[in-house]
């Protein structure tokens, strides 16, 4: 899949913002900061970056995106259906019994999910275990393990970071959603990862810093992943609930779905052409 | 009590406050869930006793035990499918074999937590915790009992397992119904049968034997709120009045409340049929709470179906009863 202009990026990232919306006000529960502000990121890497057969989901040589944070997954799932792995009127049938579309994802339900997740801090090792198997293998599939950043409070977290440092990694990019906020407020406040580039590249991991709104320094970042020894974590800095004013930057969107009111709101403010 | 407590975990937040106003030492423990656990009462009336660890479940249970160590009586509270689920090893060893004084406290527990699906959906944590000896294990009926477990719980002395769920229950105890760990409590009498039941399941159990008795089957409701110590006096009644026993939880029937139930009755030597209804060796999904308890196979319609499919053996000859292992 190659859209690469930042234009068309963002148009796909305007439609997975808008799906997002839809489907969370639909199932009445859910989360929308994390997953709105992550829709550029998962633009740039399923659309410009990784190797992806929507026909062919499970292909041999494909990359693998493994989604940790599962609670975002609106945004996996509506990414998912804009790229065709499935049609987007699936999209409604969130957190409803009997559904491909789990409250959070599950292997096997649905396809293009390539890892289960919810519960936090399982998914780099997860991530490491593939990347190192196709090192092995002299596999040169790119792994990609989509993450939060209160999730790097779990010790595991940094049991993978050892890992993946010693196995040198470099398939492997670790895509950290830095959006500093958590269930009860700011990541900073709450339990501090500061200084969090340093500890990371402690682990001796390749670390960028990047703005993740950014088309251009996303493709840039993923670019320069894929030209090291390490692996790399891509720091994406990015506004919780971005698209719409009143959940921007707001951690009581962490987990809240928009009342029938609020999505209609939203939706009015994502029909604008983004403005970068 | 002026208002309804509308859930176990509401009533958990209120019994936390009571026990810390009336005892300094306790200390509230919290891995960013503080508000859905309900402990944000508490954190916010003493804000020195309480801590926050982070999206950290291993360090909270394993702080949690270093606050007992220091004299403490720490409330460490997460959901169940991560506390226990993720840090039952730091649980075994720093909190059960060290018979320390820590409570733990595992919310959105069974298929109650509803939407949030499977990964949410702990199914697991009662077995996870009363195989570990020193502890004790509570899964309060609804909001005011729960209130009461917590009270108990933080003058025991020792580990305890609260587990508690977001889905309303209605009211089925009163302030003045008794609650004392271990005692379970006989909310209907009946004695065609008793439904054993805890948590969440215990409404539906009433419900039951409501209709049951409109059909003329007489069962009796009890409520076993504490899964360990089991009680076994109360059971022995049971049998006393019928030998046909179900047991109702929203868990996996492996290591639950049945498991228990079934451990007690095979050591004695009474005439039983026992029929354990719990969630039968699958994973949950997504869906709400009470819908996902009737899919599952324990819904009021299907505890009065297999109440009368329990109670038709009645007419079978003791030899029968040899056959099928019920003597
Ligand atoms: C092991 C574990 N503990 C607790 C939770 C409950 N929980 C869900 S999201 C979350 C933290 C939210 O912060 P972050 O991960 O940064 O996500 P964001 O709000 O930025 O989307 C927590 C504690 C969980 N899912 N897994
Ligand atoms: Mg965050």
């Amino acid at each position: 899949m190659s859209t690469d202009t930042p234009a068309e990026l963002a148009q796909k990232a305007l439609s997975i913002r808008r799906s997002i919306i839809a489907m969370l006000a639909h199932a009445q529960s859910g989360h929308t900061a994390g997953a709105l502000g992550m829709a550029d990121v998962f633009a740039v890497l399923y659309f410009a970056v990784a190797n992806l057969d929507p026909r062919h989901p499970d292909k041999e040589d494909r990359d693998r995106i493994l989604l940790s944070n599962g609670h975002i997954c609106p945004v996996l799932y509506a990414t998912l259906a804009e790229a065709g792995f499935f049609e987007k009127k699936d999209l409604y049938t969130l957190r409803q019994l009997d559904s491909r579309l789990q409250g959070h994802p599950h292997v096997g339900s649905l396809p293009g999910v390539e890892n289960t997740s919810g519960p936090l801090g399982l998914g780099l090792s997860q991530a490491c275990g593939l990347a190192l198997a196709f090192q092995r293998d002299n596999k040169t599939n790119r792994v990609f393990c989509l993450m939060s950043d209160a999730e790097l409070q779990e010790g595991q977290v940094w049991e993978a970071l050892m890992f993946a440092g010693k196995y040198q990694l470099k398939q492997l990019t670790a895509v950290i959603d830095r959006n500093d906020i958590q269930i009860s407020g700011s990541t900073n406040e709450v339990m501090s990862l500061e200084p969090l580039k340093q500890k990371l590249e402690s682990f001796n991991w390749q670390v960028l810093e990047v703005e993740g709104h950014d088309f251009g320094q996303l493709i840039h970042a993923f670019h320069a992943a894929s030209q090291t020894e390490y692996p790399t974590a891509l720091i994406c800095h990015t506004v919780p609930g971005k698209g719409v004013d009143f959940m921007e930057n707001k951690f009581e969107w962490h987990g809240k779905a928009p009342t029938k009111e609020q999505a209609e709101q939203a939706l009015a403010q994502l029909e604008q052409e983004p403005d970068d | 009590m002026t208002e309804k407590i509308k859930t176990t975990r509401d009533g958990f937040g209120r019994g936390l406050v009571e026990a810390a106003q009336k005892n300094q030492l306790i200390v509230g423990l919290n891995a960013d869930l503080t508000d859905s656990t309900r402990m944000s009462a508490f954190a916010q009336q003493f804000p020195d006793r309480f801590v926050q660890v982070g999206v950290a479940e291993q360090n909270l249970a394993g702080v949690a035990a270093g606050f007992a160590l220091a004299g403490k009586i720490p409330f460490a509270a997460s959901y169940a499918c991560f506390q226990p689920a993720n840090c039952w090893g730091v649980i075994r060893t720093s909190i059960a074999y060290s018979n320390l004084n820590v409570k733990l406290v595992g919310g959105h527990a069974g298929l109650a937590t509803g939407e949030d699906g499977a990964t949410h959906q702990s199914l697991e944590d009662i077995a996870l915790m009363r195989v570990l000896p020193n502890m004790t294990v509570i899964v309060p009926a609804d909001g005011e009992e729960a209130r009461k477990a917590t009270l108990a719980a933080a003058t025991h002395q020792g580990p305890v397992y609260l587990r508690t769920s977001k889905l309303e229950t209605g009211v089925l105890t009163t302030p003045e119904t008794p609650f004392d760990i271990g005692r379970a409590v006989l909310l209907r009498p009946g004695h065609t049968l008793t439904l054993v039941a805890c948590g969440v399941m215990v409404a539906r159990a009433l419900q039951a034997s409501a209709r049951l008795e409109e059909l003329g089957m007489s069962a009796a409701v009890l409520n076993m709120h504490t899964i360990k110590p089991l009680d076994i006096r109360a059971l022995a009644m049971a049998l006393e009045r019928s030998p046909y026993l179900i047991t109702l939880e929203d868990h996996q029937a492996a290591g639950g409340l049945g498991s228990a139930v079934a451990e007690y009755l095979s050591q004695q030597r009474k005439e039983f049929r026992l029929k354990i209804m719990a969630v039968k060796d699958t994973f949950g999904q997504s869906g709400q709470g009470n819908q996902l308890l009737d899919y599952y196979g324990l819904g009021v319609e299907q505890i009065i179906h297999t109440s009368q499919r329990v109670c038709a053996f009645n007419n079978c000859r003791s030899d029968s009863l040899n056959m099928l292992g019920l003597k």
